[in-house]
């Protein structure tokens, strides 16, 4: 690929413009879009800077066409991502589960604001965290990242590039309002500095008979894919199918699917699994958070802690899939888990289902329009440690 | 200084927003400091009022937006009004000196600095340029990015071929500062 036009060193960009930057860097040249506050940068940024790299962006009718678009340019050959704000991730919904069932590499960007429906459009939240992962119908499993700076935008863009490639699944960065819009020192890497996964190409020449579901052994479950051109001629399906693609209407040929699209995620938590740990040894309350909410616990923790409280910080990088055994590991040493969230009760499900009443979970929410107060969390802290 | 917290504040059309991402970039890119610039989004951000917070810190900036303000520039009336109660008793207030009437009943607590520097822009040719001006007024009286990066975050932000007359106006600016800086001392 030409590095032609590729940004490099240190900037001074917001959010927004660093994912895209982002996409850019993990060799991305694809994106539909249809613009929404407060995602509109990112596909302003890709629609000024992808003829500059040999890239292509498509302002679409709306966001079903933008996240089925870009699942064609994926089978085309390119890297793919859409870009949104929750009504029209919402509405992407319907192709999110495509993307899981075909097993399309690709990237889904949510730059969350308060919702429901419009909600507020210009102020953050964090409340499509369980539509990220139960949005679509059917058992499927995607991977979530939560970025809390713009430096973070950039970073795990290109990682989720990189393990939508490495799992074939869509994988969805779960921005949010303040993130996209705060702008920060962001160092964008040299060429041939970050690590890109390649696409899982097929090693069959064209002629032979290649089976696009079918994986090679029991311990790598993710099938080699083709691409349009290659004389492969492979069937993509939204249909239940076989290891030839073709649609398999029984339920072994939907249980041996649902199981693998389950196991192939669930089953590489471990190497999925990106948490920051800060002083959790020893400590009495773990601040469980993700995104700007992580960043916004930290004054709250350091009171905390000038006041004697053992506290510790585990920021979830990784929203989905879920890093349970950190969790049930640190249940059995701790008294309590505190989670502030910018919405009223989402990731706090999770933490309280691993904790399992070994220990005490509290929520402390925020309905969305603003981040926490650190204050609110400092209490729900002291209370934690009592 | 640990953390610095500014408001920026005036009509949209005065380079607002550019005036913040100038100071932001010189701290971040050129001196070495932690910088977190957020605007205001939303109704506010259309017509008439902008706004952005800026936070320079030595540390990496946790919570992002200002939470009492030591510093405001205000560029206009309406921004004065808005943004200088929330100004630190001991806070520093940088003013359009030709826009911004202080009230009779300013805190005294508050240490204030006008500069006309629309006035100074039109003289150098281009009105346009005011919010340079008042980038390196700033710089200069308050202190918190150095005239160095602040000259060379101008030369990075401005449109290619409009350096020059950017990097005069900011001078422009530096030296009203230092003068007044001279005087106080």
């Amino acid at each position: 690929m030409s590095t032609a036009g590729l940004l490099t060193g240190p900037q001074f960009m917001d959010g927004d413009h660093a994912c895209a930057e982002g996409a850019i860097a993990a060799g991305c040249r694809f994106s539909a879009g249809y613009p929404i506050t407060p995602s509109t940068e990112v596909v302003e940024r890709l629609a000024a800077r992808f003829p500059e790299v040999g890239g292509v962006f498509i302002q679409m009718e709306d966001e079903l066409a933008a996240s089925i678009t870009i699942q064609g340019a994926v089978w085309a050959g390119a890297k793919a991502i859409t870009v949104t704000s929750g009504p029209g991730f919402s509405l992407m919904m319907e192709h999110l589960g495509l993307a899981a069932m075909t097993e399309t590499p690709c990237v889904f960007v949510d730059v969350q604001r308060a919702g429901p429906s419009t909600g507020l459009p210009t102020l953050p939240a964090q409340g499509d965290m369980m539509q990220a992962r139960f949005g679509s119908h059917g058992d499927y499993q995607i991977i979530a990242l939560c970025p809390d700076s713009p430096q973070d935008c950039l970073d795990q863009t290109i990682r989720a590039f990189n393990l939508s490639e490495r799992f074939r699944v869509p994988v969805l960065l779960m921005m949010d309002e303040c993130v996209g819009h705060m702008i920060e020192r962001v160092v964008i890497p040299e060429p041939g500095t970050c690590e890109i996964t390649p696409r899982r190409m097929t090693a069959l020449p064209q002629g032979a008979e290649y089976l696009p579901y079918a994986t090679k052994d029991c311990c790598d479950m993710v099938p080699d894919m083709t691409e349009a051109g290659r004389g492969h001629t492979p069937h993509i399906t939204g249909l239940t199918h076989d290891e030839r693609g073709y649609p398999a209407m029984n339920t072994d040929a939907q249980r041996d699917l649902m199981l693998r699209l389950r196991d192939k995620i669930l089953k590489f938590e471990p190497e999925i699994r990106d948490v920051r740990l800060d002083q959790v040894d020893g400590a009495d309350v773990v601040v469980v958070c993700y995104g700007i909410t992580s960043r916004v616990a930290i004054p709250a923790i350091e009171t905390a802690r000038a006041k004697g409280l053992k506290v510790g910080w585990l920021r979830l990088v990784t929203a989905w899939p879920f890093p349970e055994p950190v969790i049930r590991d640190l249940a059995a040493r701790v008294k309590a888990f505190v989670v502030p969230e910018i919405n009223l009760g989402q990731m706090v499900l999770e933490v309280e289902r691993c904790a399992a009443g070994r220990a005490r979970t509290i929520h402390v929410p925020h309905a969305g329009g603003a981040v926490h107060d650190p204050n609110d969390i400092l209490r729900a802290i002291e209370e934690a440690a009592r | 200084m640990a953390q610095a917290e500014i408001r920026i504040a005036g009509f949209g059309g005065q380079g607002v927003i550019l005036a913040g991402m100038i100071l932001g970039r010189a701290a971040a890119i050129h001196d070495g400091k932690h910088a977190t610039m957020i605007q205001a989004f939303g109704p506010e951000a259309r017509g008439s009022a902008c706004s952005a917070q800026l936070i320079i810190s030595d540390e990496p900036v946790r919570y992002p937006y200002v939470q009492r303000a030591r510093y405001l520039a205000a560029l206009n009336q309406d921004a004065y009004h808005r943004f200088e109660p929330q100004l630190a008793g001991d806070g520093v207030l940088i003013y359009e000196e030709d826009l911004v009437a202080l009230r009779p009943d300013q805190r005294p607590g508050i240490q204030a600095h006008g500069i006309p520097a629309t006035r100074i822009a039109e003289e150098i040719g281009r009105k346009i340029v005011l919010n340079i001006v008042f980038v390196g007024f700033f710089a200069a009286v308050t202190g918190l990015v150095s005239l160095d990066a602040v000259r060379r975050a101008v030369a990075e932000s401005v449109p290619p071929g409009t350096e020059q007359l950017n990097l005069a106006a900011l001078e422009r600016g530096i030296e009203h500062g230092m003068r007044l800086t001279a005087g106080a001392a």
